[in-house]
């Protein structure tokens, strides 16, 4: 299905104005002009989409509005249906979560001689991680340093970040990429042995390493191989439904759900390391979302019913490129290394509005500005609005084949859809893609309950109010290097004197003296898409263009 | 939401009729026609293989194979779900494995069984060479092993397939795993940066940002981005 006669209009537009827009790019916005561009057009300053949560710890907390009504919703644990005398296993650390930050938990605590546990919603490797098409971020280049990375990452976050963590992602860095060459990874090397790096939106060095457009493929899938061959006991299809306290409220393990035959499953653990990714599948403000079927935010319901202090969650990164069309790829996610590599982003007319390097939320809010109140998007047949990310320009300023040679997935997904994007432009449209804040953690992944560490996108501090692309990959393995360390000499030595879910009785009579109803349970553990439901993901982006 | 006319067409899952919008894909057909989707399904991206499936166009005689995230159904398509490919792998430690004296056959002995029927090629939904890439390990080349088999998404596919019962994408990923960890260069660059950091010569900048002005690192920041390179 090639592009239909309707969107081949604006296509002839852009490709008018290519050529001089090969010699000149759009000017950086400046500070003040950022400021009022996202709080007109960025969802996250849009007020009505956020709520003050009403019960737990974290009452008051702003969070999404799709999160407070999971959060606010009783467990889905009949409490009725364990028994917490009897568990089921016994382990030194359980991680819960089988992405990338939960697997090098996982092999870092049985490194470390812990006895280690992995529960994981799907299978292993289903995940976040495995779809990271650009790289991980790293300051491995003479003319970059740590400090830079540091410098960086504290103003794309907006000064909002946990200075210390931020300290020890940018210190940890380097070698996390030895860490995983020395894994198999097969980063792309130059000549002379040395990586081959880009400079993704935000940072000011090229720092983001990458493997080919399927970094997040090859590392996972190294990680998998690794897990396996150490033997670490895995358990798919098997999501954590609700952690488990003992009676000082420490945790103390966590109750699992069989997908399969339903039945719950109690671990007893002397640490727990949630690495539970993010929520894009519950589509906060009715976004299409980049994010894996099994992104829907458990982690964080769990751990704030268990007492779990949450930080920045209102802030939600929505990545500027999504597909737009064809609608089978709606919301999938055309990575960042496009822009870095030349591909600049114009509206239907075929002018540039935005400099292609400009932070994720100014690119976001720029493109929902310029599809929403200037009128200038392209519009599909299904009536979804987008604009142009203008990939032929990649192999007019880099040379005839670099599209192919450093973009093959993406060539081979739209050519089978009857588009080549090194001859035409990608129509894109913002993607919900990742959870900026989450469960406060400190330079060891450890949050305020005692055993209970968080790794990866579940946790909240590390990345402010925005993070910088390439720099999620890096704070995986950083943090579930140390949570997996820490937790492997630190975890309980002696069993819970009792395992107790008083924290889940606690919620449901919070929420019945609040008076809040909800047909809802939680966590959700898989979206619904049943039914006319399948086809919601291509309305939702329609939804917030007319909204606006 | 403008009201779009949806069209339906007719298909059938494990021989059951139902009616669905057409240019949907195999999965989201599944979905629509209420099926409860908990395997078969990950990614949703095309990059995880956990939905790999067997299609029958109407009237062919031919099994098809695809991801199901990716694959666009047509009218009167015969579906079926896969939900777990059974495969065996090696358990071989990679680390102490020596790449010289590296016998691939002796974790691997049923890749001496490999005929040479191209099935696997031809069942590979990301249109991998997989029979060239056997043939690679069975030469011991490699390097192109890691070519041709990089861009594999594990779905089992070709495993399902094989008269052999070969599983190239386990041997592969060993290949590929052998070959980064023992055959690429150690950059001098990363070496000479760990050193610096184990050395500690960041230590005392990075103690003064944490306490540093936003404005103060702000200004820094801009002055780091008029002076930086080309992006690539
Ligand atoms: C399309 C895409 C491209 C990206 N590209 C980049 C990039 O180029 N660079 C970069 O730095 N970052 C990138 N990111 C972000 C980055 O990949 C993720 O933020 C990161 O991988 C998250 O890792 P994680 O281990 O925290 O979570 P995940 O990798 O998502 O893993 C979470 C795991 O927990 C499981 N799980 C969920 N709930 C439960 C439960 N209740 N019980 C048990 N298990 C559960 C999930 O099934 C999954 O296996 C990208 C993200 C996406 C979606
Ligand atoms: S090589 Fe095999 S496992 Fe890999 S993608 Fe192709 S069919 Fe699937
Ligand atoms: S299908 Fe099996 S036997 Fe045939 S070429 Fe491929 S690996 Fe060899
Ligand atoms: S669901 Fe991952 S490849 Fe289809």
């Amino acid at each position: 299905m090639a592009y239909p006669v309707g969107m081949k209009s604006s296509i002839e537009k852009v490709e008018l104005t290519r050529k001089n827009r090969l010699h000149s790019e759009c000017p950086r916005m400046a500070p003040d002009e950022k400021a009022v561009l996202l709080k007109g057009f960025h969802p996250d300053f849009k007020d009505g989409d956020k709520l003050k949560l009403r019960c737990g710890v974290n009452k008051g907390e702003r969070v999404p509005k799709v999160m407070a009504e999971y959060i606010e919703a009783p467990s889905r644990l009949d409490l009725a249906s364990v028994d917490l005398s009897q568990a089921d296993y016994k382990t030194d650390v359980l991680v819960i979560g089988g992405g990338g930050g939960g697997a090098t938990a996982a092999l870092t605590a049985s490194e470390n001689g812990a006895d280690v546990l992995i529960a994981t919603k799907l299978r292993l490797g289903d995940s976040n991680t495995i779809m990271a098409e650009g790289g991980i971020g790293a300051a491995t280049y003479p003319e970059d340093s740590p400090v830079i990375h540091y410098i960086d990452t504290m103003v794309g976050g907006r000064f909002k970040n946990i200075p210390e963590v931020v300290e020890a992602l940018v210190h940890d860095a380097p070698g996390i990429v030895s860490w995983l060459s020395g894994l198999g990874v097969n980063f792309d090397r130059k000549a002379d042995g040395s990586y081959f790096a880009h400079m993704p939106a935000g940072h000011s060095a090229k720092r983001s390493h990458s493997i080919k457009d399927i970094t997040g493929l090859e590392i996972m899938r190294a990680l998998c191989d690794e897990v396996r061959n150490r033997q670490i006991s895995v358990l798919e299809f098997s999501p954590a439904v609700e952690l488990i306290l003992d009676e000082e409220g420490r945790c103390a393990g966590a109750v699992l759900e069989d997908l399969d035959i339903g039945k719950k499953i109690v671990v007893e653990a002397g640490a727990v390391i949630m690495a539970t990714g993010g929520m894009g599948r519950l589509h906060p403000n009715g976004f299409p979302t980049s994010n894996h079927y099994g992104a829907t935010a458990d982690g964080i319901v769990m751990a704030s019913r268990a007492g779990a202090k949450l930080l920045y969650m209102e802030y939600v990164q929505y990545h500027p490129t999504g597909v737009a069309w064809p609608e089978q790829m709606l919301g999938l996610l055309l990575s960042e290394a496009l822009r870095a590599q030349g591909a600049e982003v114009v509206n239907s007319d075929g002018e540039a509005f935005v400099n292609r390097l400009e932070t994720r939320d100014a690119l976001a809010a720029a493109i929902l500005r310029e599809c929403g109140q200037r009128e200038k998007g392209a519009v599909t047949p299904t009536g979804v609005a987008g604009v142009w990310l203008d990939t032929p320009m990649i192999d007019l300023k880099c040379g005839p084949g670099t599209f192919l040679k450093r973009f093959a997935g993406i060539d081979h997904r739209f050519k089978k859809y009857g588009i080549d994007p090194s001859k035409e432009p990608l129509l894109v449209y913002p993607t919900q893609h990742y959870q900026n804040g989450g469960v406060k953690i400190n330079v060891n992944g450890e949050t305020n309950i005692p055993y209970l560490y968080m790794a990866g996108e579940v946790s909240g501090g590390v990345h402010g109010h925005n993070r910088l692309g390439s720099n999620s990959l890096q704070d995986i393995f950083v943090f579930g290097r140390r949570s997996g360390s820490h937790a492997a000499e630190f975890y309980r030595k002696s069993p819970a004197k009792k395992m107790v879910l008083n924290h889940v009785q606690a919620h449901t009579e919070e929420l019945d003296a609040l008076g809040l109803v909800t047909d809802k349970t939680s966590p959700l553990l898989l979206p619904d898409y049943k039914f006319e439901k399948a086809l919601v993901s291509a309305q939702y982006s329609t939804d917030i263009g007319e909204a606006q | 939401m403008k009201a779009v006319e949806i069209k339906k067409i007719p298909i059938y899952v494990m021989g059951k009729k139902f009616e669905v919008p057409e240019e949907l894909t195999i999965l989201k057909a599944l979905e629509y026609s209420g099926f409860d989707i908990k395997r078969g399904c990950g990614c949703r991206g095309g990059v995880c293989g956990a939905c790999a499936t067997v299609y029958r166009r109407k009237g062919e005689y031919k099994i098809n194979t695809g991801l199901a995230c990716q694959t666009v159904i047509e009218p009167e398509i015969n579906l079926v779900q896969l939900p777990f490919v059974s495969t065996r792998k090696s358990l071989i430690a990679i680390r102490e494995v020596e790449p010289e004296s590296l016998d691939i056959v002796k974790a691997y002995p049923e890749l001496m069984r490999c005929m040479g029927c191209n099935t696997c090629t031809k069942s590979c939904p990301v249109d991998l060479k997989v029979m060239d890439y056997v043939s690679a390990v069975i030469r011991g080349d490699l390097a192109e092993v890691v070519e041709l088999s990089i861009d594999c998404v594990m779905c089992g596919m070709c495993a399902s397939r094989c008269p052999a019962e070969l599983t190239p994408f386990n041997i592969a990923l060993f290949v590929r795993r052998v070959y980064g960890m023992h055959m690429l260069p150690e950059s001098e660059q990363l070496r000479s940066r760990l050193q610096e950091i184990e050395d500690g010569i960041y230590t005392e900048e990075l103690t003064k940002l944490k306490t540093m002005l936003n404005d103060d690192m702000q200004a820094r920041f801009l002055e780091l981005q008029a002076n930086k390179g080309a992006s690539i």
